[in-house]
């Protein structure tokens, strides 16, 4: 029975070499290509993105109904909305303006760019500063919005799990399809080749 | 662009389809909720970084420290199984980017930008990044990627701010 709660050192670095070696495959390893995500002309980020939760959640769905996977004994983040929106609102501002997030400047050292060892060092200071103002304002905005009921559609608002699959399984759709019309009309997606070259 | 641009240089092998890429990153992703029972992450590595350096160089002020307290409680969290991913994520990369000869020390964004704004920028990026990723519980990964696989109604929430913040920044500053 499934999941087998390894949480050891074997466990922590099989999938984060496998993470890792998907990530700079990607193309995931360059701010080239990732912030090319908002400006419009390169959709590899949202494509996988979307490709790989529905992938995962499918398969999630799949090993419950086969009675391999425990129901609920996988992690879901607490649905703690404020700080969900507000957490994404930075990252998403400092994804923009560094040109990576915290998994992806990991990828983009270990492909030898020297600027997401900055941007790594920045996290670690942005992590430090968020425990020295840790107090009454930021556990409030932690704990604003929060539903009491579940973490999911499903548990809270009972929506069916395979009709939420469908709207992700067309949001995936959605994506290609509209990405694709976008990269059509930019300049292109950035290539390894210009990836490697770096920005110019 | 030169001659050479456009036919490529054949040691650098292209990227994966962005299909392909996330059928695989599914999969990698499925099987660590299939044996970690969580998903992937990144951010939490900082955290227990900066939480078992802490209690290394000031044990008192981060024994006392609200947030990272109860983190340091059971001693160190250098050595959790997120510190261990994230140095895994070093490997796969660095083997990923040196088999497909994509590898090449860079300041990235340096030419486009110039050295200090580049700098500043990249600094800046991942200070943002780690504080709300602390807020939000999770970075991209954690919460974005892992949370919506898990159908965590607060990871789209995360996802829809997190792609509608970047769109307008990216809009107001050229960091890369």
């Amino acid at each position: 029975m499934f999941p087998l709660n390894e949480t050891g050192m074997l466990s922590g670095l099989l999938c984060g070499i496998l993470f890792g070696y998907v990530l700079e495959n990607a193309g995931f390893g360059s701010p080239v290509k990732l912030s090319a995500q908002f400006k419009l002309t390169d959709w590899a980020v949202f494509k996988v993105m979307f490709t790989a939760i529905v992938v995962a959640a499918v398969g999630l769905w799949l090993l419950r109904l086969a009675g391999l996977m425990r129901p609920d004994s996988i992690a879901v983040p607490q649905a703690a909305l404020m700080a969900a929106a507000v957490g994404g609102a930075l990252v998403g501002a400092g994804f923009a303006v560094g040109g990576y997030c915290p998994g992806t400047s990991v990828a983009g050292l270990f492909s030898g760019r020297l600027d997401a060892l900055v941007f790594i060092g920045g996290v670690l200071l942005g992590t430090t500063g968020f425990a020295v103002f840790y107090g009454t304002t930021l556990k409030s905005l932690k704990a604003a919005w929060l539903i009491a009921d579940g973490d999911t559609f499903t548990d809270v608002y009972a929506v069916p799990e395979v009709a939420v699959l469908a709207v992700l399984g067309l949001a995936l759709v959605a994506v290609f399809y509209f990405g694709s019309w976008f990269e059509r009309r930019g300049s292109g997606t950035v290539t390894a080749q210009q990836a490697v070259e770096g920005a110019r | 662009m030169s001659t050479s641009e456009k036919q490529g240089n054949p040691e650098i092998r292209p990227f994966w389809s962005p299909l392909a890429a996330g059928i695989a990153l599914g999969l990698v992703l499925l099987l660590t909720f299939v044996l970690s029972a969580h998903g992937l992450g990144a951010s939490g590595a900082a955290t227990d970084m900066v939480a078992g350096v802490g209690l290394q160089l000031a044990p008192e002020a981060t024994r006392a420290n609200g947030y990272l307290g109860p983190m340091v409680a059971d001693g160190s969290p250098i050595g959790s199984w997120m510190t261990w991913e994230i140095l895994g994520v070093a490997i796969g990369a660095l083997v990923a980017a040196f088999t497909a000869g994509r590898f090449r020390v860079q300041l990235d964004g340096a030419r486009s930008v110039g050295t200090p704004k580049r700098l500043i920028a990249t600094l800046a990026g991942g200070f943002l990044a780690g504080f709300g990723a602390r807020i939000a519980g999770g970075c991209t990964s954690g919460v974005g990627l892992s949370g919506s696989a898990a159908l965590g109604i607060s990871a789209f929430v995360f996802l829809a701010l997190f792609f509608a913040t970047g769109m307008i920044v990216s809009r107001l500053v050229k960091g890369v």
